[in-house]
């Protein structure tokens, strides 16, 4: 399943990578893989932006705006002017 | 240790007895499920429950591990921890559990919760490195988000491995040596999974649903001389079970029908099957047959509408919505639904203003 095409933030420079497969290992989607011994993107739209990438590149190579996918966190911060948090009062993200 | 903060909280029926290491004694768990916890998996699954599910952070053993075992990490969330340990059936491993809010690992590490300092802080109180002589660590792939191995393995000297998405794909991982496939790394949402979640979208939306149907008869019966009940009753009720079934399409069909469902835009999704549902169940059930242009227009507006919002709240849900995707659907689609229902708003006035006589 693939969500809106050319959304994603995700921007990745192949110059900085060292080749230690970590974002391979931790994206969920697939988005990367290794070619010649550099990672490669294979689909950009496949981002969910979650920023597992980003976290664990430690040579910069990967940057997204990473956050919650979740219209009511969104919409709650377009209400309260906060940053979009999961955290409501129904329990919806357990 | 452990075993005392346990003893003073009563023990959980999951801890079949107790095992001595280097570090001090930890709580043996077992692999199989009780009653219990089939019942907790149920109620944390529809309701708030899930709120208060957990279990005390700290280590754990699964068979009789030794200093050779491997370390697998979970979150403190019962259900996160007990499809862990369901998933070690026949193992000798370790379970470190951090403290995460009780919540599941995927949320708890995009809240930070599962987080690298809370990692760090727990392998440090667990004397880990006295309990095992490997440096070796297994983490959830999806805590990634919250944990930058690097950092880990500079503070502590634990190098992390992100391991399946998947539990229950650890046997197979740990005897491939260590090694995922592309299976095991790409997270998937079958129909059961999206169906599962379902109770979560229709249990708020069943919240306010009341006072959408309060409403519904208030409009339908009131008049100016009172609120008359036969045609609240007639003319309502009609209303109210379209508004069910839009509720329905929103937070149920809609998810389970989720990748059928022409177009990726959920706010698009929702709407196509809110509206093929109301155009059913109008000409299954007879509705509206007789009901002036005005009212139609304002049900076949809102309605579809409605479910379309409840459809947009489910990317919360989902394993692959992204935040940009989100917020350009919201940028589009809620200036639309508040115009809409502005309209179909001023037109349930005005139905009633020209049932009274005043325009």
């Amino acid at each position: 399943m693939k969500y809106l095409a050319n959304v994603t933030t995700l921007d990745y420079s192949a110059d900085k990578c060292s080749g230690c497969g970590r974002c391979v290992e931790v994206c969920p989607q697939g988005v990367f893989l290794m070619r010649d011994k550099r990672a490669a993107v294979t689909d950009r739209d496949l981002c969910m932006e979650c920023g597992a990438c980003v976290r664990n590149c430690d040579f910069n190579a990967i940057t997204v705006n990473y956050g919650v996918g979740c219209a009511a966190a969104l919409i709650n911060s377009m209400i309260t002017g906060g940053p979009p948090s999961c955290d409501c009062d129904d329990g919806c993200c357990g | 240790m452990q075993i005392l903060k346990l003893v003073r909280k009563k023990i959980p029926p999951f801890v079949t007895g107790s095992l001595e290491t280097t570090a001090g004694r930890a709580p043996v768990i077992a692999t199989d499920w009780s009653g219990a916890d089939f019942q907790g998996m149920i109620k944390s699954r529809i309701s708030a429950f899930r709120m208060n599910y957990s279990v005390l952070p700290g280590l754990y053993a699964v068979g009789t591990p030794d200093g050779n075992s491997d370390v697998f990490v979970s979150a403190n969330y019962k259900l996160s921890f007990d499809i862990l340990r369901r998933s070690l059936k026949g193992m000798h491993a370790w379970v470190l559990v951090l403290d995460t809010n009780s919540i599941n690992v995927w949320c708890a590490a995009g809240k930070g919760t599962m987080g690298t300092e809370e990692l760090i802080k727990r392998i440090t109180a667990a004397r880990l490195d006295a309990v095992v002589v490997h440096k070796r660590i297994i983490l959830p792939q999806l805590s990634a988000v919250g944990i930058c191995a690097s950092a880990v393995q500079k503070q502590t000297g634990f190098r992390v491995s992100f391991g399946p998405v998947e539990a229950r794909d650890i046997p197979d991982y740990v005897r491939a040596g260590y090694k995922k496939t592309e299976k095991m790394r790409i997270i998937q949402f079958p129909m059961l999974d999206r169906m599962v979640l379902t109770p979560m979208e229709l249990n708020p939306a069943m919240k306010k649903f009341p006072w959408f149907a309060g409403g519904t008869l208030i409009w339908a019966g009131l008049q100016p001389s009172g609120i008359l009940f036969t045609d609240a009753w007639t003319k309502g009720l009609p209303i109210i079970m379209l508004l069910l079934i839009s509720v329905f399409s929103g937070a149920f069909v809609t998810p389970v029908l989720l990748p059928f469902i022409p177009f990726r835009s959920f706010a698009i999704k929702g709407w196509i099957t809110g509206m093929l549902l109301l155009m059913l169940s109008v000409q299954a059930f007879g509705i509206l047959e007789h009901a002036d242009v005005f009212l139609l227009s304002a049900v076949y507006l809102f309605l579809p509408m409605l479910s379309s919002y409840l459809a947009l709240q489910f990317t919360g849900a989902t394993t692959y919505t992204g935040m940009s995707g989100v917020k350009k659907e919201l940028k589009i689609a809620v200036p639309i639904y508040i115009s809409a229902s502005t309209i179909a708003g001023l037109m349930m006035i005005g139905i009633k203003l020209r049932e009274w006589g005043l325009v």
